[in-house]
C-alpha cells in the first residue's frame, strides 16, 4: 500500500516528472561547508548541457560571492553525485554522465573551510 | 404543562449523546465510510469520554463574553495608536509571519475538524470535533481583526490569504495542514488534535503570545488570552483521542505510533519558523528557542510518553534528532530568510552587537562556533552597501518543503541530504524523518506542489523572478520585501519617533 486511501489502488499525479519542465531537467548544486549559501541551489537546465557550463556559468552564478570562491582549486575539488564519489567530464553532457532529473551534485573544496573556518 | 429546568447533567446528555440515533435503514459502514480504511479498529464508541463537558448554549455564552472583552481591547488599542507602542518596527515582522503563516492554519483546522466531526461513528467524538471546529473559526477571525490594525501602518499584511496559497515559505505550513486534512479522520486527529494541539501547541503559542507581551503588542496578547481557554479544551480532546484509540484495540498501537513519529517530526519542522521568530525577530527576547524547546518539548514530552508507555507507545522516533537540532535550527532558518528576503513578504536584518552577544550566551556550544562569523560577514557586506541576497532558487525538501538548510548533527556544517528513488524518479529530503514519511506513502508526496519546481515549470508566471514575486505572489516589491534597514516600515517608524535611521547608526558603530 503506497498510501492509505479510500480509493483502492490510488495513485498520485507526479507533479515533478521531467516532461513538465519544458525540455529541462532539475539539477541541484551544493558547496559543502559553505553555509553562507543557506541551502543547495536548484537549476533547470537541458539534459544535454555540458558539464563545462556547470563549471563556467552555474557555479559562479550561484557561489562567486563567497570570499573563498576565487581560491578554489578546481583540479582538487571532490565531487559527489547523488551521494556517490564522482569524476565529472567537462565536455560530456550531464545526462550522458549520469546527472539525471533531480540529481544532486555536491562539491567539496579541501583546505577551504568557509568564513573564518566556521563552515559558513 | 409544567416547565422543568433541566439539571446540568440532563442538559449535557440531551445536547450531546442524545443527538445520536439508530441507523435502521442504512448500513453503518455506508454512513461512516471513512472509519475503517486507515487500519484503526473501534470496538465500542460508548467508551469515548467527552473531553469538553460543555453544551452548545453554555459555549455561546462563554464565547460571547470573551468576545466582548476582546473587541473592547482592540478598540482601545486602535484609539491609543497602539502600533506606535511596540518595542520597535522590526517586531511587527513576527506578526506578519503569524498572519500569513499561522492564521490560515486556524482556518484549515476549522475545515479539518468540521470534516472529521462528520466522519466518526461515535457521537461524543463528533460533537467534540464540531465544537473545536467553531473555536478554530473564531480564532482565525479574531486574529485577522487583531492584526488588521497593523495593516493600516505597516507593509506586508495586505494579501495574506493569497500569499498563504502561493508564496514559497508559506507552502511549509500550508502543505503541513493539507497533508493532515487529506489523511483519514483518525490520522487527522493524531496529527492535529494530539501532536499539534497537545504536544506542540505551547511551542507555537507561548512564544508568539509572550513575544507580544514582551514587545508591547497588546492586541496580540489579548487574542492569545482569549484563545487560551479554548486551547486548554483542545488539549483534552487531543489526549482523549490518543487514549481512546490505544484502549480500543492493540492493533491500533503500531498505527498510532507511526502517526506520532510522523506528525511530531512534521510539527517540529514547521516550528522552525517559530524558532527563528523567537531568537531573531523579537527586539525584547522572551527566552531562547533552545530553552523553550527544553521546557515545552523535552520535559513535557518525556513525562507524557512515560505515561503512554503503558499502552506500548514509545518516544517519537525522531525526537533525538529534534533535540540535537534545537542548537541550530533558528540560526539556519534565519540564514534562509536572510538569503531570500528579496522573495519574502516581511523584512529580515542582521542582529546588532548586543543581540549577537545574547545569542552567544544562549547558545554557548554553537553560535560562536558556527554562525557568528557568517553573520558578521553579512553585516560587513551590508555596511559596505552590498547587502547579500542569494541570486538563485533553493533546493527544497519533498516532504516538509523547507529549503534544505538543515545539517548533519554529527557534522553541523554539512548539509543533510537524503534521497529515495520511487518508480524511476528521484525525490530529495532534508532528514531521515522526511524521507521515511515519503517512503511510507509515496503516492501522497509525489504530488507535492514544490514552489521552486512550479516556478521552473512556468506555473507561477514569469518569465523573470520579479514577475513571479510581484504578480503571482503579490509582494509589493521594494516595499514588503528586502532588508528592514532602508524599508518604508523603518522610515515610518523613525518619523513617528524622531529617530535616526538604523543605517546611520550602523555606520557610526563601524
Amino acid at each position: 500500500m503506497a498510501v492509505a486511501a479510500i480509493t483502492p489502488d490510488y495513485t498520485g499525479e507526479r507533479l515533478d516528472r521531467m516532461e513538465n519542465f519544458n525540455g529541462n531537467q532539475v539539477v541541484y548544486l551544493g558547496w559543502d561547508h559553505h553555509l553562507m549559501f543557506c541551502a543547495p541551489v536548484a537549476f533547470a537546465v537541458q539534459p544535454d548541457t555540458l558539464f563545462s557550463k556547470v563549471l563556467d556559468e552555474l557555479i559562479p552564478g550561484a557561489f562567486s560571492q563567497h570570499p573563498e570562491f576565487d581560491r578554489v582549486d578546481w583540479g582538487a575539488v571532490q565531487w559527489h553525485l547523488n551521494g556517490e564519489a564522482f569524476t565529472p567530464q567537462a565536455d560530456v553532457a550531464l545526462i550522458d554522465q549520469g546527472v539525471d532529473h533531480k540529481s544532486i551534485l555536491r562539491f567539496n573544496t579541501p583546505g577551504l573551510d568557509g568564513i573564518a573556518g566556521t563552515g559558513s | 404543562m409544567s416547565t422543568r429546568k433541566l439539571s446540568l447533567k440532563d442538559k449535557y446528555r440531551i445536547l450531546t449523546r442524545d443527538l445520536e440515533w439508530e441507523y435502521s435503514y442504512r448500513d453503518y459502514r455506508e454512513i461512516f465510510k471513512q472509519e475503517a480504511f486507515e487500519g484503526i479498529k473501534i470496538t465500542d464508541w460508548s467508551k469515548w469520554e467527552d473531553p469538553f463537558r460543555l453544551t452548545m448554549d453554555a459555549y455561546w455564552k462563554y464565547q460571547a463574553e470573551k468576545e466582548k472583552k476582546l473587541y473592547a481591547i482592540f478598540d482601545a488599542f486602535a484609539q491609543n495608536n497602539g502600533q506606535q507602542n511596540v518595542t520597535d518596527a522590526r517586531y511587527v515582522n513576527a506578526i506578519k509571519l503569524f498572519l500569513t503563516g499561522v492564521s490560515p492554519l486556524e482556518y484549515q483546522a476549522y475545515n479539518g475538524f468540521a470534516h472529521v466531526g462528520r466522519q466518526f461513528g461515535g457521537v461524543g467524538a463528533r460533537v467534540a470535533c464540531q465544537m473545536q471546529s467553531l473555536d478554530e473559526l473564531r480564532h482565525v477571525q479574531t486574529q485577522i481583526h487583531a492584526m488588521s490594525h497593523y495593516n493600516k501602518f505597516f507593509d506586508g499584511f495586505q494579501d495574506f490569504t493569497h500569499m498563504h496559497d502561493r508564496v514559497w515559505y508559506l507552502s511549509v505550513p500550508k502543505s503541513f495542514f493539507d497533508d493532515a486534512r487529506s489523511a483519514g479522520p483518525f490520522e487527522f486527529m493524531v496529527a492535529i488534535g494530539f501532536s499539534f494541539e497537545y504536544v506542540l501547541t505551547n511551542l507555537l503559542f507561548v512564544p508568539f503570545m509572550s513575544g507580544a507581551a514582551y514587545n508591547g503588542d497588546m492586541a496580540t496578547v489579548t487574542f492569545g488570552f482569549s484563545a487560551q481557554s479554548d486551547e486548554a479544551r483542545h488539549m483534552t480532546l487531543g489526549l482523549e483521542i490518543i487514549k481512546f484509540l490505544l484502549e480500543q484495540h492493540p492493533d491500533n498501537v503500531p498505527v498510532v505510533q507511526r502517526w506520532i513519529n510522523k506528525w511530531l517530526w512534521r510539527g517540529t519542522r514547521v516550528l522552525t519558523l517559530v524558532a527563528m521568530m523567537m531568537d531573531y525577530m523579537l527586539p525584547n527576547k522572551v527566552m531562547s528557542w533552545k530553552e523553550s524547546f527544553e521546557v515545552y518539548f523535552e520535559e513535557a514530552a518525556s513525562a507524557l510518553f512515560k505515561d503512554l508507555a503503558r499502552y506500548g507507545i514509545e518516544m517519537p522516533r525522531y525526537a533525538e534528532t529534534a533535540i540535537l537540532e534545537k542548537e541550530h535550527v533558528s540560526h539556519q532558518a534565519w540564514s534562509i530568510f536572510y538569503n531570500y528576503t528579496h522573495a519574502a513578504a516581511f523584512h529580515t536584518w542582521m542582529p546588532d552587537d548586543k543581540e549577537m552577544d545574547w545569542l552567544s550566551e544562549k547558545y554557548p556550544d554553537t553560535f560562536d562556533k558556527y554562525y557568528r562569523a557568517r553573520f558578521e560577514h553579512w553585516r560587513e557586506l551590508e555596511r559596505a552597501g552590498e547587502r547579500y541576497y542569494n541570486p538563485t532558487l533553493p533546493m527544497l525538501c519533498q516532504t516538509c518543503q523547507i529549503p534544505m538548510g538543515f545539517t548533519e548533527m554529527d557534522n553541523p556544517t554539512l548539509t543533510a541530504y537524503r534521497q529515495s528513488v520511487y518508480q524511476g524518479e528521484r525525490y530529495n529530503f532534508c532528514s531521515d524523518g522526511c524521507k521515511d514519511i515519503f517512503d511510507h506513502e509515496p503516492e501522497k508526496y509525489v504530488q507535492a506542489w514544490l514552489p521552486v519546481h512550479q516556478i521552473f515549470q512556468g506555473n507561477c508566471g514569469g518569465p523573470d523572478i520579479e514577475d513571479v514575486l510581484g504578480d503571482y505572489y503579490r509582494i509589493n516589491l521594494g516595499v514588503d520585501n528586502m532588508d528592514f534597514h532602508g524599508s518604508p516600515d523603518e522610515a515610518r517608524w523613525n518619523a513617528w519617533h524622531n529617530l535616526q535611521p538604523a543605517e546611520d547608526k550602523l555606520k557610526q558603530a563601524s
